[in-house]
């Protein structure tokens, strides 16, 4: 049972929404120091450009365009939660939960083909970087999934739909985050 | 104008009568329709109405509060003391787990200042202390004290418990979360403790974690405990991301109906703006921390300028986050003063707002001060020049806050309590410790000054203040309410004595030492002809032994704890005659904490109001 503390708004946002922009906040810190360190390695570096040259970018392309569709399934089952339709909710949910897993499936083929020609984590700093960075992301990637997975099997039975709002503004952020490291890793070179 | 024959013990007795008349639900029929409307009708509502005119004695009635279902059934111990969600239970966790981590860290600081002030000696209970083991100590020392014993007592344990109560709430918004955020912490004090017994012993890089020394392991010869030091320092951030995403949540949505901005206790802004400069600062750590442990094992070189990294980018990762740290763990002891302050003035605190504002530009201001950590770390000296300014620009603020603290005391009935004399000391102490910092923020001076005992005086002069004074007042104010019984005066006042008259007794001679050149982190002097001096050697015993005779003391407070927590007299609802909510409900408060939720008519500091009878006027009384 929840208690009174949980119901209460005296702010007038729902307290699900206040806390998910706050963890929000400390991710936004978390990604901003790393790729804050990398832009700062980056000017310092120009042969960093050398290096990107090797990422693929039509497969960075691909997963950008698999995670926006994502997201526009995470909203259109927020829609859904709105209109109180629980099994409609969790039908998009699970297809944003199929990008997710997309993403990280195109992820791995992506990497082995990089680990196999050479360039490895160890290679040089930027491929710290670019393994540290993109690391970081997909395993975001894969506990939205986890977790969308719990809040989808509680949509269908018609229990916490607010959650799927919840969930899809961090889905929203994960993308967000992908929109940066895209450009960073993959086009600047 | 000190009136030191208060008693708490009378007190007390008319804190528990009036704390009875102040219910809502009890004298004032038309409170309980203002909260009922405000509330979406909670599923527990028919439980609070049968609301117990005697529960001024509430120890026997632990379970009666206002949750129906989960406190009325018997619980295991498991389920009560280890696996609960209730944010009283968690505090008590965390503050016991603080206190642990604190009787560690000054195990340490007894056998490394031992070994200065004796080199060479077998230190008893340790043995001889060798390089190695003394780079383990003091770098373990700063980081246990800091990151286990300052945070979780005073934004961990306070918060937790003083947030829900304050603000006149049932628990936390997400209690499951607040018991992971729990767990998590004792999971990383558990990875640092091991970490000290694993191949190579504990890692010796100090507190800071500089690379090259901490990402190599051939430079720090502590392959393992570098690292599970890291992950430890790491999962103890995640604690408090957790624990700081409550906190604020629960400030800005779960107050009491009525209690507006201002009417928040001082305490609860500070822990909140604290949170938020944690979880705001420590992004790039974290960031950081996952460079430095694939540093350390995988073989990247985020850090290593011979292959495109560079050691100074950790520098800036550490202080952007170390910097805003001082002042998380700074404004919850300040805030704790404020309410300690106020309560035994008898006087409303001066200029609220202005507290308010001082503590927002504080949190701003302390992002764009890091650098000056960094002064001959080779940062340009044109951007030493910025830090300098900026770092002399935030003694404005903090100092406000402490004139803001004396202009309370001001024409105040001031009650010179335990709790009051803590609170006293620690605008004292932290003022040498402020002033002493203009020197280590002036790029010019801080190049003698750097990594000299001069910086380690300074920052335990406002760390001491901070974490242990604050800790103390704290906890000797809120015993009453946590344990329901009152702590000895007499035996408080001895261990206050005890403790002050050494901290300075320690900290002045290495004032000195500092400026004679005694640089830190050196395991024997007697390798320095120069420092190897008798005359300053004799200021290093004098430290030692009063950093012995300070511990010492310390017997004294745990006896006085366990002795009040046994037999101390009953406390009764609010034995200080204090305003603030938390005294509103039985000590200590059941599961739930108010049997009926109170409603907010008025600010937290309306001591010695002109008119009327008492020189109290608690928030939830309606006028």
């Amino acid at each position: 049972m929840k208690p009174v503390a949980t119901t209460r708004s005296a702010s007038g946002t729902p307290t699900g929404r206040l806390a998910v922009w706050w963890v929000i906040a400390s991710e936004i810190v978390i990604f901003g120091g790393l790729l804050g360190s990398y832009i700062m390695h980056r000017l310092g570096h120009p042969e960093f450009g050398d290096y990107a040259s090797h990422t693929n970018t039509w497969i960075g392309a691909f997963n950008t365009l698999v995670l926006l569709t994502s997201s526009l399934t995470a909203v259109l089952a927020h829609q859904a939660a709105e209109n109180k339709d629980g099994e409609k909710a969790f039908q998009l949910l699970m297809c944003t939960i199929g990008g997710a897993l997309t993403f990280v499936m195109v992820k791995s083929v992506e990497w082995t083909i990089e680990i196999t020609s050479g360039f490895t984590i160890t290679t040089n700093a930027f491929w710290s970087f670019y393994y540290t960075a993109a690391g970081l992301h997909a395993l975001h990637v894969i506990a939205g999934a986890i977790i969308m997975a719990f809040v989808a099997v509680d949509a269908r039975q018609g229990k916490e739909l607010q959650r799927v709002e919840l969930v899809g503004i961090y889905w929203h952020f994960v993308d967000v985050v992908w929109i940066f490291l895209f450009p960073l890793l993959y086009i600047a070179k | 104008m000190a009136d030191s024959s208060f008693k708490p013990d009378r007190a007390s007795e008319e804190g528990a009568e009036q704390g009875a008349d102040s219910q809502p639900g009890a004298s004032v029929p038309e409170s309980g329709p203002t909260r009922a409307q405000a509330e979406p009708a909670p599923a527990h509502e028919p439980e609070e109405s049968p609301h117990e005119p005697d529960a001024h004695e509430p120890d026997e009635h632990g379970g009666h509060g206002g949750h129906g279902g989960h406190g009325e059934h018997p619980q295991s111990f498991f389920m009560k003391y280890l696996w609960s969600t209730d944010h009283k239970m968690i505090a008590m966790q965390y503050l016991f787990t603080g206190m642990a981590m604190a009787l560690i860290g000054a195990f340490m600081v007894y056998v490394f200042r031992m070994q200065l002030a004796f080199p060479g000696m077998s230190v008893p209970g340790f043995g001889t202390v060798s390089p190695a083991e003394y780079n383990a100590l003091v770098t373990n020392h700063g980081a246990i004290m800091i990151f286990w014993v300052a945070m979780p007592v005073l934004i961990a344990a306070f918060g937790n418990y003083l947030i829900p109560l304050m603000c006149g709430c049932d628990d936390m918004v997400f209690p499951r979360i607040n018991r992971l955020s729990y767990q998590i912490f004792l999971l990383s004090s558990v990875v640092l403790i091991c970490s000290f017994f694993v191949e190579g012993g504990g890692f010796g890089g100090a507190w800071t974690a500089y690379p090259p020394l901490s990402a190599n392991p051939q430079y720090s010869l502590t392959p393992l405990g570098a690292t599970l030091w890291v992950i430890a320092v790491a999962l103890e951030f995640v604690a408090f991301l957790l624990g700081g995403i409550n906190f604020i949540t629960t400030a800005m949505n779960s107050r009491a109906p009525g209690m507006k901005m201002y009417d928040i206790p001082i305490v609860v802004w500070m822990i909140v703006v604290a949170s938020i400069l944690f979880m705001a600062s420590v992004g790039p750590l974290v960031a950081g921390a996952v460079m430095l442990v694939f540093d350390q094992t995988v073989g990247t070189g985020f850090f290593d300028p011979k292959r495109g990294g560079d050691p100074i980018l950790w520098q800036h990762l550490f202080w952007f986050f170390g910097h805003p740290e001082v002042y998380v763990v700074l404004l919850p002891a300040v805030g704790i003063t404020g309410e300690i302050m106020t309560v035994f003035a008898r006087k409303k605190l001066f200029a609220y707002p202005v507290v308010l504002y001082t503590v927002f530009a504080t949190g701003i201001l302390s992002f764009f001060v890091w650098a000056h950590h960094q002064f001959i770390a080779g940062i340009d000296p044109r951007m030493a020049n910025i830090f300098t300014v900026t770092t002399v620009l935030i003694s404005v603020p903090i100092a406000e806050m402490m004139f803001v603290y004396i202009a309370t005391l001001w024409g105040g009935s001031i009650r010179l309590t335990t709790p009051m004399l803590w609170a006293l000391s620690f605008v004292g102490e932290f003022l040498v410790g402020g002033v002493t910092g203009i020197f280590l923020g002036a790029s010019g001076t801080d190049i003698y000054f750097h990594d000299t005992y001069f910086v380690l005086a300074h920052f335990h002069y406002t760390f001491v203040p901070i974490a242990i004074i604050g800790t103390f007042a704290a906890v000797t104010f809120w015993f009453p309410k946590m344990f329901g019984r009152m702590m000895d005066e007499r035996l408080g006042k001895i261990h206050f004595w005890g403790t002050i008259i050494p901290f300075n007794m320690i900290f002045i001679p290495l004032f000195v030492l500092g400026a004679a050149g005694d640089h830190r982190r050196i395991w024997s002097y007697e390798n320095f002809p120069e420092l190897a001096r008798p005359e300053l050697q004799d200021l290093r015993v004098l430290a030692t032994i009063s950093m012995l005779v300070m511990l010492s003391f310390q017997l004294v407070f745990f006896y006085n704890f366990i002795k009040s927590l046994m037999s101390g007299p009953k406390a009764g609802r609010n034995p200080w005659q204090a305003n603030t909510l938390e005294w509103t409900a039985p000590s200590p408060p059941p599961h739930g904490n108010f049997a009926t939720l109170p409603t907010v008519y008025r600010g937290p500091y309306e001591y010695s109001v002109p008119g009327r009878d008492k020189d109290y006027w608690p928030q939830d009384a309606p006028s």
